[in-house]
């Protein structure tokens, strides 16, 4: 890598990740899903940040790559919205609910 | 090869070095990869699709302890490279050879777990939720052991005095399965209801 920037603690950067995994496996204990929604999936994306800014140095690299990713996450959005209908809409005249009543599942094994 | 070393390291038109630039392409590439199957088991749980009532039947703490080796393994990868930086190749080679020992280790808890479930009658065919764990681990997995090899030869060019910026490049690559493998703990082992 040819562009000088200070490192950051990697090692401090793996306790704090370690804090977050701990916490996430602790979640569930408490039984309450909306909390074990934002332990598991919220912490999942803090986690996520700190390793892509820190140990992926995101945080150092030019916006063209930032565009790349965005372009990348905002395409996957599409895909996302694009089908959810599809799944989650069973209503309607022309649907089969072929899940539910396991008839594409045969077909298909 | 040109006396400036490889194209990866010196031809930068977008200000970032062609290698660089091409390891973040595969990346982006990779998202839509893990990221379409990601966004297609989470449509069909919030379905309510039958069977993903099974991801109660995964072994929590077999996925803790493998998330606990990858952020590991992040870590000796990126120290690998801060070693290189400073022209440390000895170093360098011990953190790489670390990560694929921490790799290996992954490979046999997930080989541990995928027997346990295929012994009490839980294959790929089982159900819609069996499906999706085994193509999105098993994906996962050989993601894993590319990049194992991929260090591997990586490490015995940086010991000879050559390639060192594929230190960085395969980091930035182990990071990303390492990012992969921190969203597929939560959806499959934490997640169960």
């Amino acid at each position: 890598m040819s562009e000088t920037h200070e490192h950051p603690n990697y090692v401090k950067i793996w306790y704090w990740l370690l804090v977050l995994l701990a916490i996430s496996v602790a979640g569930p204990m408490l039984e309450v899903p909306a909390l074990t929604l934002i332990t598991a999936f919220g912490i999942a994306i803090i986690k996520s940040f700190l390793v892509a800014a820190n140990y992926m140095h995101l945080k150092f690299e030019k916006k063209i790559i930032w565009l790349l990713l965005i372009l990348a996450l905002c395409l996957l959005g599409v895909f996302f919205f694009g089908t959810a209908p599809d799944i989650m809409m069973t209503e309607g005249d022309q649907w089969i609910d072929c899940i539910a009543d396991k008839s594409c599942i045969e077909q298909r094994l | 090869m040109s006396m400036r070393g490889p194209i990866a390291t010196h031809r930068s038109a977008t200000g970032i070095p062609t290698g660089r630039l091409g390891t973040w392409w595969l990346l982006a590439s990779e998202i839509f990869i893990f990221g379409g199957l990601i966004a297609c088991f989470i449509l069909f749980k919030l379905n309510g699709t039958p069977g993903f009532e099974d991801a109660s039947l995964t072994s929590v703490t077999a996925g803790a302890i493998n998330t606990f080796v990858l952020l590991t393994s992040s870590l000796s990868v990126v120290l690998a490279h801060a070693a290189i930086e400073k022209g440390d190749r000895e170093k360098s080679f011990k953190y790489i050879w670390y990560t694929i020992g921490f790799g290996l280790v992954f490979l046999i808890i997930k080989t541990y777990e995928y027997t346990g479930k295929i012994i009490h009658g839980h294959t790929i065919t089982d159900n819609l939720f069996w499906s999706f764990y085994y193509t999105m681990t098993g994906l996962h997995a050989l993601h894993v052991i590319g990049g194992m090899v991929i260090m591997a030869l990586i490490s015995f060019d940086i010991r000879k005095g050559y390639n060192f910026q594929r230190v960085e490049l395969i980091g930035i690559y182990w990071h990303f399965v390492d990012l992969v493998w921190i969203f597929l703990f939560p959806l499959f082992y934490i997640a169960n209801f």
